[in-house]
């Protein structure tokens, strides 16, 4: 306010630029359209928000409508006859060892063929008939046997077998059954089998467990999240243990410690620059560098970590270095009047302050690393992983690169189990974010 | 993992190290801490800094020459049968059969008595290696705590020397920022000339074809392989643009309604939620564009009677757009902020409306500001890539239609380095020099948007 009068002089306008000024006409239509004019211009700037609230709309409900059903999975309801002798060894008793080695394989099969005897004949019919089910259902059911013999050996006892993809679209209505044969998925036969089990009520959707204890699979009704789930955590436990101290040492050393010159200046720019720089060239580099330089182990989250690490350094850096100018100098000038070293005032009491300024930081910076995926496609964490990674040299994929290889799979299944570990990402992501504001809610002061 | 304990264990000593310092400079003081030159506990910190140091600094070491030690002892050993005038990548072939030999992975040639003799050298190597580190390690330790706690006495001026080896360790922390940029320079710099020496340099700039298919043998078709980039940049342009045409319209007018009509209410609703549109991971938008997006514009242009290719330049380009609305918005939101009240109060003063104040004094005023949000927003769609790779097309195309599919520099480096790699084909070593490409390009776009909007702060400040 004071700035412009003073440029202005007293009781009048600029005489120089009198000329440049148009003079505005009041007259009432005029108005009327200079008003109409405004509220447009309103309308579009509000229009523009609401354009991006609904994009995020359509974004978040397209991929919980496509993928909340991955969390259920179907099942069928049979029963199996389980023959002693089946179970036993070659003295007739039972062990640990036979009975896993009884052949669950067959005994599935062999009750589907007493189910539908028409299939027994035909090869290519047996073939569909056993595609029905789960190719993995035999060891779900040694599992079930081996936790408690007694239930089962001896007896016919209805068990729940876990239903192929395949089927399991159908339940869940996302097999067209108007379209010609050709151009489905389940052909007729199959639908007929499914229609004979589902009149009878013995299919049932369950809660996906193994979408949450499997690794990888091939197959989709087997495939989960776990492997990829351990390896983000593995991944960030290195950048976090990386970025962390070196992140906060740095803070603390360019904005208590360095003096003001070229280098710090050079330093400084250097982060804000490689705030900005493409996450997959610091991919290019840890290609480059670690693996080929170094000769670190590819895949590994070791490695990915390090990468994560630098990317993460220059926002850490940066939300560090604004909590600590933050806390207040009359803090650091009391300590230092009291006879403090300089190290004593900012491991004392400036860092102390500042804590929850930089935890929150550290937790945006490690949210936006546990949504990386471009720089871990270049360090080979995009192999195909069934086991669960031990270590941090294990093998491992981190749970964006597993949405990104599902995605890639033409099966349907794959798509809502792509959308449900997508949901999984946003949930974990919502989280540390809620987590970040609550600190900075909780414990920000403002002096 | 074992090394991961064995830093544990150097730790675990240094914290021994700091309470045994500690007690013992309390000693050497007769009782009185009082005439100690430092507190008690930097006698403390002062032995735990000469365990710590000393040892992962040999453990560093260590673990960075050891692999390359023992590779020299195994091959060293091998008869000349086995080795005899191999080729470099031959000789790393075999070296390779004798680790999966040694780690009982499937190994590619016969196993023979000279070969097993190797995996087993290799073995006990590796064995003898690790307690050998871990006796060093231990040792050094040991040896810097025995140092440390012979030079306690009162006159030790503990504090300034742990002071000094702390701002030591400070400035190196803050040199790893220097350190990864030069890295990536090396790298990418390193890689490239190595591309450049089999492909000219003005070929990969100008050319029009890309095709980085090389092939095994001399005469099989197409054998040549083509590396001229103009389509990639022109792909890379083409969704920029209209990632940018999305983005710039709908991130400013936001910006200036947040910024000029919103009530603190609204505005604190609105805010978060274009922010999260930020912090969604890039795959996420990846799948959306590929299996939402596109999907419809391809339908919608089946439905007026156009063909839109399923890859569509347009589907990647609007979902990107999406992608960067929160960095325009909020970047521009801060500027317009920034811009003086008294120049609006002056405009009001002479009778204009709030849209025409805006339009004509404060978006002016905030424009060098705004140019700087665009141009990082730039940068950033330029190096974006998962929505690309998921979304837009592999075959290099020269056009500019945005309903045809383009390939961009972001995917080619994907692509070409995704799976295994030799490192000596120049269709591996192209994906560097794109990446050079790609890192220049943002640099200098962030470099300008920086000093741009830094100077524009000065102005009003």
């Amino acid at each position: 306010m004071t700035d412009t009068t003073q440029h202005t002089p007293p009781g009048g306008r600029p005489r120089s630029s009198a000329d440049a000024i148009k003079r505005p006409v009041l007259s009432g239509p005029h108005l009327a359209r200079r008003y109409r004019t405004e509220r447009i211009f309103k309308g579009l700037g509000l229009g523009a928000i609401m354009v991006a609230a609904l994009i995020l709309f359509i974004l978040v409900g397209s991929i919980v409508s496509k993928g909340y059903s991955a969390f259920w999975q179907s099942y069928v309801h049979i029963d199996i006859t389980f023959e002693r002798e089946d179970f036993t060894d070659e003295t007739g008793t039972i062990t640990e060892e036979s009975l896993a080695r009884a052949d669950y394989f067959t005994l599935i099969r062999g009750t589907l063929d007493e189910l539908f005897p028409e299939a027994a004949s035909d090869r290519q019919l047996r073939r569909k008939l056993y595609g029905i089910i789960s190719p993995n259902a035999d060891l779900a059911l040694r599992h079930q046997v081996e936790a408690d013999p007694e239930a089962y050996i001896g007896k016919t006892v209805p068990v729940w077998i876990k239903l192929s993809d395949d089927i399991d679209s159908v339940v869940k209505g996302y097999i067209d059954r108007n379209q010609p044969e050709d151009r489905r998925r389940v052909g007729n036969v199959e639908l007929s089998w499914y229609d004979s089990f589902h009149k009878e009520g013995q299919i049932e959707s369950f809660f996906n467990v193994d979408l949450f204890t499997h690794g990888d699979s091939r197959e989709p009704e087997e495939a989960g999240i776990l492997g990829a789930l351990v390896g983000s955590i593995l991944t960030l436990a290195v950048t976090l243990a990386l970025s962390f101290p070196v992140g906060v040492m740095a803070a603390v050393y360019l904005e208590e410690f360095a003096p003001k010159n070229r280098w710090t200046d050079l330093i400084e720019v250097n982060i804000n620059n490689l705030a900005a720089v493409p996450s997959i060239v610091f991919g290019l580099l840890g290609l480059a560098m670690f693996l080929n330089f170094f000769g670190l182990p590819r895949s590994a989250p070791l490695v990915g970590g390090m990468v994560l690490a630098l990317i993460t350094l220059p926002t850490i850096i940066i939300a560090a270095r604004s909590a600590l100018k933050a806390v207040p100098p009359s803090i650091r000038e009391a300590a230092l009047g009291i006879g403090a070293s300089p190290l004593q005032t900012v491991t004392h009491h400036v860092l102390p302050l500042a804590m929850p300024g930089i935890m929150t930081g550290t937790i945006i910076g490690m949210a936006q690393a546990l949504g990386e995926t471009a720089p871990l496609l270049m360090i080979g964490m995009v192999a195909f992983i069934v086991d669960i990674p031990q270590g941090f040299t294990d093998p491992a994929t981190v749970l964006p690169v597993q949405v990104y290889i599902w995605a890639d799979s033409p099966e349907r299944a794959f798509t809502e189990r792509t959308s449900a570990a997508i949901m999984v990402l946003l949930g974990v992501l919502m989280l540390m974010n809620a987590l970040a504001v609550i600190l900075r809610k909780r414990f920000e002061r403002r002096w | 993992m074992q090394t991961l304990i064995l830093i544990f264990v150097v730790l675990g000593l240094a914290t021994i190290g700091y309470m045994s310092g500690r007690g013992r400079a309390i000693l050497v003081s007769g009782g009185a801490p009082k005439t100690l030159h430092s507190l008690p506990s930097y006698y403390g910190t002062y032995s735990a800094f000469w365990i710590a140091i000393p040892a992962l600094l040999v453990l560093t070491i260590w673990l960075f020459i050891e692999p390359k030690l023992i590779q020299a002892w195994v091959m060293g050993g091998l008869p000349d049968s086995l080795t005899g005038d191999l080729a470099a990548d031959r000789l790393g072939l075999l070296l390779n059969d004798i680790r999966n030999l040694a780690s009982g992975n499937i190994v590619s040639r016969d196993v023979d008595p000279a070969l097993q003799a190797a995996a087993d050298r290799l073995i006990t190597l590796q064995a003898a290696g690790f307690w050998l580190m871990v006796a060093l390690v231990v040792l050094v330790g040991i040896g810097g705590f025995l140092l440390a706690r012979s030079r306690i006495t009162p006159d030790l001026r503990a504090r300034n020397s742990v002071e000094r080896t702390v701002n030591i360790i400070l400035i190196i922390s803050s040199l790893i920022a220097i350190l990864t940029t030069v890295g990536i320079v090396f790298s990418l710099i390193f890689e490239s000339f190595r591309f450049f020496v089999q492909v000219p340099f003005y070929e990969f700039l100008f050319g029009l074809n890309w095709s980085p298919q090389t092939a095994l043998r001399a005469d099989q078709v197409g054998s040549s392989g083509a590396f001229g980039a103009v389509p990639l940049f022109m792909g890379t342009l083409l969704i920029t643009l209209i990632a940018m045409a999305v983005a710039a319209p709908i991130g400013l007018m936001s910006a200036v309604y947040m910024a000029e009509y919103a009530d603190p209410r609204f505005r604190a609703i609105a805010k978060p939620l274009l922010e999260v549109l930020a912090g969604i991971p890039t795959v996420v938008y990846g799948f959306f564009a590929a299996l939402t997006v596109a999907p419809f514009f391809r339908n919608t242009g089946e439905a007026i009677g156009l063909d839109v290719a399923s890859e569509s330049a347009l589907a990647a380009g609007v979902v990107m757009g999406i992608m960067i609305i929160p960095f325009v918005s909020s970047l521009s939101d801060d500027v317009i902020n920034a811009v003086p009240q008294s120049l609006r109060d002056g405009s009001y003063g002479l009778g204009a409306t709030k849209s025409e104040t805006i339009r004509s004094v404060v978006v002016p005023a905030a424009l060098p500001g705004i140019v700087g949000a665009l141009l990082l927003a730039t940068s950033r769609a330029i190096g974006e890539t998962m929505i690309v790779v998921m979304a837009a097309g592999l075959a290099a195309n020269l056009t500019l239609n945005p309903l045809e599919a383009v390939t961009t520099v972001t995917v080619q480096i994907v692509t070409l380095l995704v799976g295994d790699q030799e490192f000596d084909s120049a269709k591996t070593l192209s994906a560097f020099a794109l990446g050079l490409v790609l890192f220049i390009v943002t640099l200098a776009l962030n470099v300008i948007a920086l000093s741009v909007v830094r100077k524009y702060r000065e102005k009003y400040d």
